[in-house]
């Protein structure tokens, strides 16, 4: 029962910090990446989040006018099986980062528009628990790059 | 036959099988590989499938080649685009050897994989790589033989479904045994080393 009172603080901090800084604009974003896929397959999309601020923020969703539907994932490889599921919110604690990063969690971006293709920006709007939002250009990218870049650092050999 | 002469029989069976070994490959000792080793435990590649041209195609076709087999499908954004992203930088890595290797991506999603798309997705990676698909039970007969597992889970509102499936990647040699086993978190590192001996026996790596 000594949670309590505790969690009756945090809820009244979170509330308070709501009222003053939303989570989208304590946020930056870097790295931020879309491993572009043939066949208009769904794309693996990666950024690091960075909460600078005093209270801790929660990704809910993402949206990108380059996409269809987009949904935030996380990949598990338990027991030898890979596996992905859904989830609803990713928290970034205050003062901390959350990395999506391949065989981690990621977004998963559907139904690409044509005019996708490696080295163009794309724009994706992360949306916050508190129903604030950022708009990040996220890097299209090759489908066998490992990472954000430089675009030297892997091939694209044919 | 008397004791004494089997005895004799079997030493001299021995000292030859011995010898064509060293001949054969140039090694006193066992190769020295980093990874799981799994000969004698899984059988020789066998397979009947469509390969990304649309022609049927079995494990003799790629017999010569050291063959890397992952299972996997193409609407997996995350997992297998990162395991074939790997492996093409595993290849790059091999230089000029990597010509003796294959990389064969199993679609454990025949229904949505068609050879068209597997033709698109597995060159986006590697140019090395080879998409295999076919009815669902020729794959299934190739998940089971080497153990390995998937299942379909639930639609998601639009329709979409995910696949889990096992991470594994099975390395055969070009006589088609099995030799390794390697999972996703064994190194870069550890895959070029491995495949150099097994393309390369009797040069050092």
């Amino acid at each position: 029962m000594k949670a309590r009172p505790y969690a009756t603080l945090i809820a009244g901090l979170l509330m308070a910090g709501a009222a003053h800084a939303d989570q989208a604009s304590q946020i930056r974003a870097e790295q931020a990446w879309i491993r572009v896929m043939p066949a208009g397959l769904p794309a693996g999309g990666y950024v690091t989040l960075h909460n600078g601020g005093d209270e801790a923020a929660a990704l809910t969703g993402a949206s990108s006018p380059d996409y269809g539907h987009v949904m935030l994932h996380e990949s598990t490889t338990e027991g030898g099986m890979g596996r992905m599921k859904m989830i609803e919110k990713l928290a970034i604690p205050a003062h901390g980062e959350v990395a999506l990063a391949p065989g981690g969690y990621h977004l998963m971006l559907m139904h690409g528009s044509a005019s996708v293709h490696a080295g163009v920006q794309v724009p994706v709007t992360l949306q916050f628990a508190d129903g604030s939002k950022t708009t990040v250009q996220f890097l299209a990218r090759p489908a066998n790059a490992v990472d954000a870049g430089p675009e030297s650092a892997t091939g694209h050999d044919h | 036959m008397k004791p004494s002469t089997l005895l004799r029989w079997l030493l001299v069976s021995l000292l030859v099988a011995a010898a064509a070994l060293l001949a054969g490959c140039q090694h006193d000792e066992p190769l020295p590989f980093r990874l799981t080793q799994v000969s004698g435990h899984m059988p020789d590649l066998d397979f009947h499938l469509v390969n990304d041209e649309g022609k049927p195609v079995t494990a003799a076709d790629y017999r010569g080649k050291v063959n890397l087999l992952y299972f996997g499908y193409t609407h997996c954004p995350d997992v297998c685009p990162l395991t074939l992203a790997h492996l093409h930088v595993v290849m790059q890595r091999l230089g000029p050897l990597a010509d003796g290797a294959r990389i064969l991506f199993v679609s454990v999603d025949p229904a949505r994989d068609t050879p068209a798309v597997m033709h698109a997705y597995v060159n986006a990676f590697d140019k090395r790589a080879v998409g295999l698909t076919g009815s669902a039970a020729d794959v299934e007969a190739l998940v089971k033989r080497y153990r390995a597992s998937f299942s379909r889970e639930p639609a998601q509102g639009d329709g979409n479904y995910e696949v889990s499936h096992s991470s594994a990647i099975y390395i055969f040699d070009a006589e088609g045994h099995a030799r390794l086993l390697a999972t996703p978190a064994d190194s870069q590192d550890s895959l070029v080393h491995d495949l150099h001996l097994l393309l390369a026996p009797g040069v050092k790596s």
